[in-house]
């Protein structure tokens, strides 16, 4: 493997590990569907809101960095999904747009449309924003409809564009494909058990916990279940490839394959899978710790997953117009000297990973209790 | 097919400049009293006085309402690059996109993690600790503004690239002329300081507010201490990063400087018009016929421009007919060799489809630098490959007159502020602010002229830099995505009412965070 490949795969890796990091991160979500569901009274959704509004920055943070690492690290997917797949994008950018203010807004006082509507809002971001980005990122498997002529640029007008999306829809067809639903259900439910587990282990209430477990039990049953079934067609479906000279030819079982090919990958898929059911078997019980099983096997599972979107010279953004249009990382990344410097800057990400881990050990040392809700102070 | 992509580029831009007037509400304020709140609580620390507690805290509780704001916008201007120019993100996403990152890596996780901290740290972590936090929340927001203002800068002045025929886009070549372009560090410099500015003209407004009603006395007098100083420090300094900005666009954006001048004719000596009345644009050709009435300070543009009472600054017209004795190349012969540029391109693109690998291999070496031929065509041709883009001569002429008004706007408004921030420190100093009731009603409508100040900036900035997307490189009619103009316009709508709607939601609840004080800190 050649430098500008290592590269490749390296950022590719990091695009993975942004992503799977954004979908634990997504409990924030969850716990914000499931707001008036756990939240009978105001009190406790009060205390809701307190407990997950402590970590809305990183998930929005996650986002931000990722869609920045993949512009940095694979622009021709910028500029083809984003530029073509617009109004799904735009869409998912609206209802976090609503998120972001209605932490601080929502019990403020003259805050003009009244705490119920900023609650909405955070219902509206807690089950759009992980469904979109799920049925969005399945066409990571299944494709998209789009063609791919950098010498488009010697054209005229809309001519000179070079990606150009082939559905009239934008982005919106993808809601006819059965699989990226199913995947954007399966993001929604594992957002709604780690939330639950978030919650039994930040806040202490025994109410709310019983209900976040009662209410965990039912969501990870639907989310295995549903999540198995999208699983066994991913390994059975066609997948787009890079033969050696680059032409990109579809492959039967391309993703059964990959994790064959790479076994380090398929054991990372399979201890993600078992964490994630051990979080639930704990859950189960009521255990505070299920999310950190649940978050760490998350983590590892979606990883393993975007790895074999991405690697074994996988087209990770399959063209349903025209197959050579593909994106692959080796025909869409930055260029060697680009990544290369971007790789220096990784370096930096542990120094992150710490400090935030130390900053989530320092505000969550003690769970949250109802009490804390009447000592003043600033509260979401 | 051609006029709804013009249509829809024209929507774009609505939409970009739309968001980033939003975005640009929110983020100053960010910049500046997150520094203001650091310097306060590092009082509180070191004394120990629960004043500065007090105070600390209400500051940060009216810093914490503009905050989420300005993210969720932010947000939104960096998927723009991909959803409205992906054109764009295509032929420059190897050098813009690094700095997005990076800004992300570097500078937002360290935002988003201690200001968790700085809100809801009071009580859990150790006074040292949250100081900590607080520094480095600030210090996170103001790395992140270096980062976006890298991006920036190099969209003015594309520095440390090269071309690529192999991948059809451009290239870094080299990150530190990216990072450290004399451009990127003069404009995060003057962006920074003239935010600090604003910062401070917020504080002392709104102490100056109290000290009307009669309340909080103690808390606006101490505030107004801190911000006057701290103000006019950073106002001064706005002042001379703002200099520097005009020289640095004299070298690099000639264009914008003579419109914002409305210079048509240029010459030695030239001079700078102080204030001036502008006639409509049919009847504006030359020096002559351009104002109605202008008030000029003898040969201070060519000080200004190039540090030299006798130097030579092109006008408009020279930069549109071109001017031998100066060796300007005139807007046609620019256009006509970008268009040589692109042809080369569309002869390449023509053989790759007919497999005459002959022609690609002819073209390739003229985009080859290490060879003879490849760096004269790179330098003579390809070095304007974005004017070949262009119709018409009269398009790279910016709007005159609004970059006209709005750099008055900004020049003069921050004239008053340096003014207006050494009479209040010095009153105050003296306690005698309080009874001076005419000057804290001038300090409370300053607020808004800093904010219309700063939006003039940005003004200057972008719509100076129009038409191009990336200066001579890629203009705004190619840089858009293929995308019907409709489904732009009605995310605009969408985003506008969404933006103007949470603005009315953020100032209602910032009103009313003032007029409770810092009773409940």
């Amino acid at each position: 493997m050649d430098t500008l490949s290592l590269l490749q795969h390296y950022w590719w890796f990091l695009i993975a590990l942004l992503g799977a990091l954004l979908v634990f991160l997504m409990f924030v979500q969850g716990g914000q569907a499931l707001l008036y569901d756990l939240g009978r009274t105001e009190e406790e959704r009060n205390l809701i809101a307190h407990s997950l509004g402590r970590k809305w920055e990183l998930t929005f943070t996650t986002l931000v960095t990722f869609g920045g690492a993949f512009f940095a690290s694979f622009p021709l997917f910028y500029s083809t999904s984003f530029g073509g797949a617009t109004y799904v994008w735009m869409a998912i950018l609206f209802c976090f747009v609503l998120q972001a203010v209605a932490y601080e807004y929502r019990r403020k006082p003259a805050n003009v449309f009244g705490e119920k509507t900023f609650n909405i809002f955070l219902m509206i971001n807690g089950i759009l924003g992980p469904l979109l980005i799920g049925t969005a990122v399945g066409t990571l498997f299944t494709g998209a409809e789009f063609t791919v002529d950098r010498l488009n640029l010697a054209g005229e007008g809309g001519a000179a564009v070079i990606s150009q999306w082939t559905s009239p829809w934008h982005g919106l067809e993808a809601v006819a494909n059965w699989r990226n639903v199913l995947l954007g259900v399966c993001i929604t439910l594992l957002a709604l058990t780690l939330a639950a587990q978030y919650l039994m282990n930040d806040i202490a209430d025994e109410t709310l916990r019983q209900r976040a477990a009662r209410r965990m039990r039912q969501v990870s049953v639907a989310f295995v279940i549903l999540f198995v079934v999208w699983l066994v067609a991913l390994l059975l479906a066609d997948g787009a490839t890079a033969d050696a000279a680059g032409v990109i030819v579809l492959e039967p079982y391309k993703y059964l394959h990959n994790l064959l090919v790479l076994p380090y990958v398929a054991v990372t898929l399979i201890v993600g899978v078992v964490a994630v059911l051990w979080s639930i078997r704990l859950g189960w019980n009521g255990s505070r710790r299920a999310i950190w099983f649940g978050g760490a096997g998350s983590i590892l599972a979606v990883l393993s997953l975007l790895l074999l979107a991405g690697w074994n010279q996988t087209a990770y953004y399959p063209s349903l117009s025209d197959l050579q249009s593909s994106l692959t990382i080796a025909n869409s990344s930055s260029s060697l000297f680009t990544l290369r410097v971007m790789a220096w800057v990784s370096l930096f990400i542990p120094v992150v990973v710490a400090y935030v881990w130390y900053v989530w050990r320092a505000l969550n040392r003690r769970p949250l209790t109802r009490e804390e809700l009447h000592e003043g102070g600033p509260q979401y | 097919m051609i006029t709804d992509y013009l249509s829809t580029v024209d929507w774009s831009r609505a939409q970009f400049a739309m968001t980033a007037i939003y975005h640009w509400l929110f983020v100053p304020l960010t910049l500046g009293l997150g520094v203001l709140v650091a310097l306060m609580e590092t009082l509180y620390v070191r004394t120990g006085d629960e004043f500065w507690r007090r105070t600390t805290k209400f500051w940060m509780r009216l810093f914490g309402v503009n905050f989420a704001i300005g993210v969720a916008t932010g947000l939104i201007l960096e998927f723009e690059f991909g959803t409205n120019w992906s054109n764009y993100s295509h032929f420059v996403g190897d050098i813009f996109g690094a700095p997005l990152a990076i800004e992300g890596i570097f500078a937002f996780f360290l935002e988003a993690t201690f200001v968790a901290v700085m809100f809801f740290g009071w009580n859990k972590v150790s006074r040292g600790f949250h100081l900590t936090a607080t520094w480095l929340t600030a210090i996170g927001a103001n790395l992140s503004a270096w980062w976006i203002l890298v991006a920036n800068a190099w969209m003015q002045h594309p520095v440390g690239c090269d071309f690529n025929l192999e991948t059809v886009r451009n290239e870094m070549t080299s990150f530190s002329e990216v990072a450290l372009s004399p451009v990127a560090v003069n404009k995060f410099f003057h962006t920074v300081t003239s935010s600090f500015t604003l910062a401070a003209l917020f504080v002392v407004g709104v102490s100056a507010w109290y000290l009307l009603r009669g309340r909080e006395k103690r808390m606006a007098s101490k505030s107004i201490a801190l911000a006057s100083v701290f103000g006019f420090v950073f106002a001064l300094a706005t002042a001379y990063t703002g200099d520097r900005s005009g020289a640095i666009a004299a070298q690099t954006q000639p264009m914008k400087l003579a419109a914002m001048e409305a210079l048509y004719d240029g010459g030695e000596g030239a001079p700078l018009t102080v204030v001036g009345v502008l006639r409509p644009e049919a009847e504006r050709s030359s020096n002559d016929d351009a104002f109605h009435f202008r008030i000029d300070i003898p040969k201070l543009l060519s000080v200004m421009s190039f540090r030299d009472a006798g130097a030579y600054v092109p006008g408009i017209n020279d930069l549109l007919a071109g001017n031998a004795e100066r060796g300007i190349l005139s807007a046609e012969e620019k256009m006509r060799r970008g268009r040589a540029a692109i042809d080369e391109l569309e002869r390449y693109r023509t053989a790759r489809n007919a497999g005459d690998t002959a022609t690609m291999e002819a073209v390739s070496r003229l985009f080859d630098r290490s060879t003879p031929e490849g760096e004269a065509f790179l330098r003579d041709y390809f070095a304007y490959f974005g004017y070949g883009y262009i119709d018409r001569p009269e398009q790279l002429v910016p709007n005159v007159p609004l970059l006209f008004y709005s750099f008055r706007v900004m020049v003069g408004a921050g004239c008053f502020f340096i003014l207006l921030l050494a009479v209040v420190w010095w009153l105050n100093r003296r306690d005698r602010l309080a009874s001076k009731r005419w000057l804290l009603w001038v300090a409370v409508w300053t607020i808004p002229l800093a904010y219309l100040a700063s939006q003039a900036g940005w003004i200057v900035a972008e719509v100076g830099r129009q038409p191009w997307a990336i200066q001579e490189m890629m203009p705004v009619g190619i840089a858009a995505s293929k995308i019907p103009s409709g489904s732009v316009t009605t995310t605009f709508f969408l985003f506008l009412a969404l933006f103007t709607a949470l603005l009315i939601a953020e100032l209602s609840i910032l009103f009313r965070q003032i007029a409770l004080g810092p009773k409940n800190d």
